[in-house]
């Protein structure tokens, strides 16, 4: 009996403890947060910590590390290929950014034009991005093929060159398909990107700088782009963030060859540390894209914030 | 998208191009006719009608038509050489590369029956469907938490969770592995099923506190006032009107984890737990003799799921890739 009466008093103090956290938002909201903060701080937070950590020891693959400081970071300062693989990040990004901001926003121009089979074309234009990146390489892989290239095939039969690109074995010609495959994949996204934010522009704006006797080029420069500015620094924020630190590309198209001339920090890093097994020095290049990545937020983050201002948006 | 007019209602569309459609009645019918012509049912064309039409041809058309190629000729390509028989592949001299004499299957037979690739599939699928269903419920009660109940630190939390999505994997995968090592999962499925969720739940909550946001709080009022819980209240009034948004941020992580590769390059080593995407690249790539063949018709195939996935769900696609930029 006595039992009974203990059983339904705890129960009845859980039912309270359960409508209090029913009625608590911080609590309940602390409830609700759990399932994804359990997963970002153990497979996120942890684990990036954790690389900073092994950065600084030399750690290998089956063996502790210990504390050595900053010597992985001094040896590589020392590396000339990791400096040339920091060479080539720089010049992988700048170079595939500039081209899929240019090619991307001539894109959505084009896609915000008044088309027949509108949304068919809009549709295809997004397939690069769908696919997965390895996939696609694999084809570009084998388009850009030393001897049996159909690009090359196609400039001989057309008279413009008469022996076959060595697209991948140059060390100029490699960084440039490499670029140019990066760019197609990445073109889509930018398109699309923009052209959502060419939709939000009135019409009228452009009726009456017409009116006013505005050019097309003078139209697209002072009312197109900065009413686009906003969504360009989102868009080429995250671009360049994923420009970066790529390695899907690299890694089957060329393996950061020839002469290491494609490599870039992801995918060194990934070389010294799995196939090499120097966790401690992969870790190390992986944390030194931070800064980069770090810089590359903050810039479009003020760039963005200047033009909420600009515009009288509030928050 | 707005595309609400018809182009049968002729002067509905150029008044919505005009913004007064009594002003210029000549450009009005004008604009209308073309519209009627081009069959189109848009209404952000603006003042093209200015332009002539072979203006039009020259500056739009054609360039739209070089990029349309560009963009699509790798999945032709690809197409063509996966059911190219290897006699044709590179003898270029009496077989024009660009189609294809008597079709053959061989490749694809050889991918489905002698390799582990049906493996492979399955995996990727298992996998892709595991993590996105494990990264929508988290991303569902952290969304609702962060963007509804509005707990002490909730803006903390949600930038926070944007600063999350922008952690590349590249530098993640690193620690990551050890870690795996450490919990003795590597090498199994597993393995992904924890890790991917750390690119998807950041990307999904992002997007349904977007989605969230739109929803008036009025009905949740109501459904307060009329005695429901906060539970109720987001299992029977908010996600069945956030259904579009589940869509758009389920389809998103699936495509996202198909398409994964640092980490299951990294993290899984038997033949038979690899993805697609790993798989074709470690497996199929064998010596110096590349069989293109099968390459592309493991490349092709392993498209496939995620493009048809693509082609029912365009619109949700493309709203949650831009949702996730529009902020």
């Amino acid at each position: 009996m006595a039992d009974i009466a203990a059983h339904q008093a705890s129960h009845s103090s859980f039912r309270s403890w359960l409508s209090r956290v029913g009625q608590g938002r911080h609590l309940l909201g602390l409830l609700f947060l759990l399932p994804a903060a359990v997963f970002l701080l153990l497979f996120l937070t942890y684990p990036l910590g954790l690389g900073v950590w092994l950065g600084f020891t030399d750690t290998r693959i089956g063996r502790e590390g210990v504390f050595i400081g900053l010597e992985n970071y001094q040896s590589l300062f020392d590396d000339s290929v990791f400096l040339l693989s920091v060479f080539n990040t720089i010049l992988y990004t700048v170079g595939a950014s500039i081209l899929k901001f240019a090619l991307g926003l001539w894109l959505a121009l084009l896609l915000n034009q008044n088309l027949p089979f509108k949304s068919f074309f809009r549709a295809i234009v997004l397939l690069p991005w769908v696919v997965p990146t390895v996939l696609s390489a694999i084809a570009f892989w084998w388009i850009f093929d030393a001897q049996f290239s159909v690009i090359s095939w196609a400039l001989i039969k057309l008279g413009l060159i008469d022996h076959n690109i060595n697209f991948l074995g140059d060390t100029t010609n490699a960084r440039a398909s490499v670029i140019a495959a990066n760019v197609w994949r990445g073109i889509p996204f930018v398109a699309i990107s923009l052209l959502a934010g060419l939709q939000t522009i009135p019409q009228s704006l452009h009726e009456a700088a017409t009116l006013d006797g505005a050019t097309g080029w003078q139209r697209f420069r002072y009312i197109t782009l900065p009413m686009l500015s906003p969504i360009i620094a989102v868009v080429m924020t995250f671009s360049v963030l994923f420009t970066f630190t790529d390695f899907q590309l690299i890694y089957v198209l060329t393996r950061g060859g020839p002469l290491n001339a494609t490599h870039l920090m992801a995918t060194l890093s990934f070389q010294r540390a799995i196939p090499g097994g120097q966790l401690g020095e992969g870790a190390a290049i992986a944390v030194a894209m931070i800064p980069f990545l770090l810089s590359a937020i903050l810039f479009s983050y003020f760039g963005l914030q200047r033009r909420k201002w600009q515009q009288g948006g509030g928050d | 998208m707005t595309s609400t007019h018809s182009a049968s209602s002729s002067p509905s569309r150029a008044g919505a191009a005009m913004t007064d459609s009594s002003h210029a009645p000549g450009a009005d019918t004008g604009a209308a006719k073309r519209a009627k012509t081009s069959g189109l049912t848009d209404d952000s064309a603006g003042m093209s009608y200015l332009d002539s039409l072979p203006r039009r041809l020259i500056t739009v058309m054609l360039p739209l038509l070089v990029f349309v190629f560009v963009l699509l000729f790798p999945f032709y390509w690809m197409a063509i050489t996966a059911i190219k028989p290897n006699y044709q592949l590179t003898d270029y001299a009496n077989y024009s590369p660009l189609w294809v004499v008597g079709p053959t299957l061989d490749h694809i037979k050889y991918l489905l029956f002698e390799t582990t690739y049906p493996y492979w599939l399955w995996n990727t699928l298992y996998v892709s469907f595991a993590a996105t269903a494990i990264s929508l419920v988290a991303s569902v009660f952290a969304a609702y938490a962060i963007e509804r109940l509005r707990f002490k630190g909730s803006r903390w939390v949600g930038l926070g969770i944007f600063l999350a999505y922008l952690v590349p994997p590249s530098i993640l995968f690193i620690p990551l592995a050890l870690m795996v090592f450490k919990l003795g999962i590597y090498d199994s499925k597993l393995a992904l099923i924890f890790t991917y969720p750390t690119f998807l739940v950041p990307f999904s909550t992002w997007l349904l506190m977007g989605y969230f946001r739109s929803i008036p709080y009025e009905l949740e009022e109501c459904a307060l006032v009329d005695g429901a819980s906060r539970w109720q209240i987001l299992i029977k009034v908010l996600l069945p009107l956030s259904i579009p948004g589940l869509i758009s941020a389920g389809i998103f992580s699936f495509t996202l984890s198909w398409n994964e590769f640092i980490y299951a390059l990294t993290f899984i080593q038997s033949s038979e737990n690899k993805t697609v995407p790993v798989g074709v690249l470690t497996e199929l790539v064998r010596s110096d003799v590349y069989e293109w063949g099968s390459l592309m018709a493991g490349a092709l195939i392993g498209s496939l799921p995620v493009v048809i996935l693509y082609s029912f769900f365009v619109d949700y696609y493309v709203s949650s890739m831009t949702g996730a930029v529009k902020e």
